[in-house]
């Protein structure tokens, strides 16, 4: 893969041209190593813990060698609720005062010196927990210090020539100490799961398995979607809740204490809550204007034509969306609501019939 | 979202198909739009696959890259693609009509109008996804610093005819498709989702398939059951029934199909290099042929169901009638687009790599008034939009309940009538504050002035009733009129006065082209094509990109 054809080619020659972009980019006092001259530390050891503590030593080691050091894949362990997870950055470098650099190598091309922010961003949270593991190690190490700014090296616009840019992971430091720090710890989250539940994916039949992964909570947001590989069946638990969240994060701040769309809509149409709890006020009178828009539209001429949409109104009849609008009325009592769409479709008498029964909204689906 | 738009997606929970979050249609659709669905290589970082291009919706055009990492099959994709598309662009760039334009004189320095020509309509390209522009965009940065043979006759690897022509008509378009109101370059997806609110969450929405199922399902399906039909689907070899919308294509899809063909096609390529005599040559080129034809056919069937998709989804938005003040953003995306086709027919290098800072500053400036124009315009075209402003206390609809005539204080008395209205909306009126309606599709203004015992606000017109002592007729409300009002106003245009680019501060790097730094760019966005580039541009801006071995665009 391109990916790491092009992490095996920036880190030739004993990191030369990697350790060339680290000093052009952070700057510094020293002069970049020639060609041969930063130690190349072989890091390999028996399992996980043995690589962790070879590259341990290895750190110490560069650190008081005053010279140039690359680490091609060391191997850090951080503590995660409790329990110790093991991470691998790209490399890290040791320069000659000391100072430890995370190196991250990604395939993503740098063009005219910019990447997609999005995948920049991915990249620094990734370098932040390498540095937060970093941390860890260089409190037992004397003279070591761990730079809160990360270099990212990519290839530069279409070629797999690599460049580089140095990116300050300082925010990205913090919200991952405090998440670090919030985490329920796994013995706690295993106290709340039934005795003798087990996620062994040998052992257990599909049916087990699955009642086991009900049995922990959840906090399912459409996020996960790209990020886990239980959000269909999260997302599929948290839709038969009728979780306001299935439909975004965001969604939750504006309705206060419901947490269910029938609950939502409910409050919405008059049916339930307290009109002197502004978010359900706020909520009627949404409803109230979306309904009354929805059927001033309907009744407004030339509306319901459908068809070529060069037929609508032209630059005169611009106005006729406010007076539509207008033609509503000022009062919104007793508003009905009827479809602006009138193409009839099949279903559509079916879908109305799974409604929860209020009113304006069943009436919303009945086509004109 | 909004309140209105949260309830609307909850109502399409509820009722298991999309509700509507507007009553017209808030973007042109052209009656012959260039749809374009590009595929990109896994694992490439964008290196071209496949596409499917053309405005007949039975007989897309189909290019493809046997393997992405032949520089010269890439090559010929794109020289491919510059022929489906620039004849389509040439077509809207010779029908023009007079218009007219103010520009500075070049000798007294005044603005002066002149008549320019203005294309007639603008053609307008329909990809897929959000994806899909940025893909456009990379496209187009790929492709317009590239040399011809023809421009340098030493270029290492010179790129097919027309090819820098074609990146530079899609930076272009990309740098358009940024101006919040403009339809030179749509994605389906935001088409719909401007229009629609599905009941899953905006992620999900970007999955065209899916949104499309909310929206106008198949057969007897609610839509939230064919969205998840859409989803989740896989016929019994394991692939996609709904395969993504692209650019990047799905991994079962890369592993299963996609790649074997590709070994195949590699191993018929070698086997054809190494033979010897022509008989066998003859066999071996037919091997080959055959499985560059098992890649076409891939990729045409796991293009074709987005391809459909996107037809259907401007099927869907031409159903809703276009909004009053469209054509009026329309105009500005046919100013953009000829402004672009003089800089080209005048000779102007492509667009440099970075915008200087007055034109970023410019870019910028024309992007947030066309965000706050776009703004206004909808929720004057459409009383759902609207009603969002009405909810958030920015707009009201009243009924005059009372008109009292009154004059300004001063040595020619102009009418300032007070007008008392009724309201049920809660518009955040206080001390002066302006408000505007429609008339006869002109902004008027008046001021708030009290309110009454019962709480009726009381206005006062200010403009637009003639410049006689007696209003001119029909340009003050009467007794029982409904008006909408607006705190907000109509027509957001011009911003901050920048300098010319020749006169960039040293704070912001200086003029442009002294220390090699870019060179001036195309402003964009403001509707009326701007100038020139000014001067042509340095070599670092524009010159050609280094090429290596193993580039992938
Ligand atoms: S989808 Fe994954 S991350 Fe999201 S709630 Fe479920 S288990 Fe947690």
């Amino acid at each position: 893969m391109r990916g790491n054809a092009f992490e095996a080619k920036v880190k030739a020659d004993g990191g030369t041209e990697l350790l060339r972009l680290l000093v052009e980019r952070l700057g510094g006092t020293e002069p970049p190593p020639g060609p041969g001259a930063a130690a190349t530390p072989d890091l390999s050891a028996s399992g996980p813990e043995g690589r962790v503590a070879r590259t341990a030593l290895a750190l110490r080691e560069a650190t008081g060698s005053g010279g140039w050091t690359l680490l091609d894949h060391p191997l850090l362990a951080l503590e995660v609720a409790g329990s110790p997870a093991y991470l691998e950055p790209d490399a890290v470098v040791v320069r000659p005062d000391g100072r430890w650099t995370v190196v991250e190598i990604k395939s993503f091309p740098m063009i005219d010196g910019s990447a997609d922010p999005s995948k920049v961003g991915a990249a620094a949270r990734q370098a932040a927990v390498y540095v937060l593991a970093l941390e860890r190690v260089a409190a037992r190490t004397a003279g070591a210090e761990v730079a809160d700014r990360v270099l990212l090296v990519c290839p530069r616009d279409f070629s797999n020539l690599p460049t580089a840019s140095v990116v300050d992971v300082r925010k990205q430091l913090s919200v991952t100490r405090r998440q670090l720090a919030r985490l329920t710890r796994i013995e706690d989250i295993a106290d709340t799961v039934p005795e003798g539940t087990t996620f062994d994916l040998e052992h257990c039949s599909g049916d087990e398995l699955t009642a086991a992964v009900d049995s922990v909570p959840a906090s399912y947001a459409p996020e996960c979607l790209a990020a886990c590989e239980l959000a269909f069946h999260c997302r599929a638990r948290s839709r038969e809740a009728d979780a306001v969240e299935a439909l975004g994060r965001g969604v939750r701040g504006e309705l206060g204490g419901l947490t269910t769309v029938a609950s939502v809509l409910a409050a919405a149409h008059g049916e339930s809550g307290d009109p002197r709890d502004p978010t359900v006020a706020a909520l009627r009178r949404a409803a109230e204007l979306r309904a009354e828009a929805l059927a001033s539209a309907a009744a407004a001429p030339g509306r319901t034509g459908g068809g070529d949409g060069r037929d609508g109104p032209g630059p005169a009849g611009s106005l006729s969306a406010c007076e539509a609008a207008s033609t509503g009325g000022t009062s919104s009592s007793g508003a009905t609501t009827t479809s602006t769409r009138t193409r009839s479709r099949a279903g559509t008498g079916e879908a109305a019939a799974t409604g929860h029964g209020h009113g304006r909204s069943a009436s919303a689906r009945t086509e004109s | 979202m909004s309140l209105i738009s949260t309830l609307a997606r909850m109502e399409a929970v509820a009722s298991g198909s999309a509700q509507p979050l507007a009553t017209v249609r808030h973007r042109r659709i052209s009656d012959r739009p260039l749809v374009l669905v590009p595929l990109t290589t896994a694992g490439e970082a964008g290196a071209p696959l496949g596409a499917l291009v053309g405005t007949e919706r039975d007989a897309p055009r189909l290019l493809t890259v046997a393997q992405p990492r032949d520089r010269d099959l890439r090559f010929a994709f794109l020289g491919e693609l510059a022929e489906a598309v620039l004849p389509y662009l040439d077509e809207y760039a010779d029908a023009v009509e007079p218009a007219e334009r103010s520009e500075a004189d070049p000798e007294t320095g005044k603005r002066v109008k002149v008549t320019v020509e203005l294309c007639a309509d603008a053609p307008q390209i329909v990809v897929p996804s959000r994806p899909g522009i940025d893909f456009v965009r990379l496209l187009g940065r790929s492709m317009r610093f590239r040399r011809t043979a023809e421009e340098d006759p030493d270029a290492a690897y010179p790129a097919p005819p027309r090819v820098p022509l074609l990146g530079r008509w899609l930076t272009h378009y990309g740098e358009r498709a940024r101006v919040p109101g403009s339809s030179l370059l749509l994605a389906a997806t935001d088409l719909l989702n401007r229009h629609w609110a599905t009941g899953q969450s905006s992620l999900e929405d970007q999955h065209l398939g899916a949104l499309l199922a909310w929206i106008d399902p198949p057969g007897s399906l609610s839509g939230a059951d064919a969205a998840l039909h859409a989803e989740l689907d896989r016929d019994p070899a394991g692939q996609l029934v709904c395969p993504p919308a692209g650019p990047a294509t799905d991994p079962a899809f890369d592993n299963k199909l996609l790649a074997p063909a590709v070994e195949a096609y590699d191993r018929a390529r070698q086997a054809l290099a190494a033979a010897e005599d022509g008989p066998r040559a003859e066999e071996r080129l037919a091997r080959l042929t055959a499985a560059e034809h098992a890649i076409r056919a891939l990729l045409a069937d796991v293009m074709r169901p987005t391809w459909d998709s996107v037809w259907h989804a401007l099927d869907l938005l031409r159903e809703l009638p276009e909004g009053g003040r469209v054509a009026d953003r329309w105009t500005r995306d046919r100013w953009s687009f000829t402004g672009h086709r003089d800089r080209v027919r005048a000779g102007e290098p492509p667009q440099p790599r970075h915008d200087d800072a007055v034109t970023a500053a410019q870019k910028l400036a024309s992007r947030e008034s066309a965000q706050g124009q776009l703004e206004a315009q909808e929720a004057l075209d459409d009383p759902l939009v609207l009603a969002g402003r009405r909810l958030s206390g920015e707009a009201f609809l009243s009924e005059v309940t009372e008109v009292v005539m009154a004059y300004s204080e001063s040595r020619r008395p102009s009418p300032r009538p007070l007008v008392t209205v009724r309201t049920d909306d809660r518009p955040q009126l206080g001390e002066g504050v302006k408000v505007y309606r429609s008339l006869d599709g002109k902004p008027q203004s008046a001021e708030f002035v009290r309110y009454e015992e019962d709480g009726s606000p009381v206005l006062r017109l200010t403009d637009r009733m003639g410049r006689a002592k007696d209003p001119a007729p029909g340009s003050v409300p009467e007794k029982g009129d409904r008006i909408a009002w607006t705190l907000f106003e109509h027509d957001q245009r011009g911003g901050p006065k920048l300098p010319d680019p020749e006169d960039t501060p040293w704070t912001h790097g200086g003029p442009p082209g002294a220390d090699g730094t870019p060179g001036v760019g195309a402003p964009d966005g403001s509707g009326a094509a701007r100038g020139s580039y000014g001067r042509t541009g340095t070599d670092a801006a524009v010159g050609p990109d280094p090429m290596t071995e193993e580039d992938f665009l």
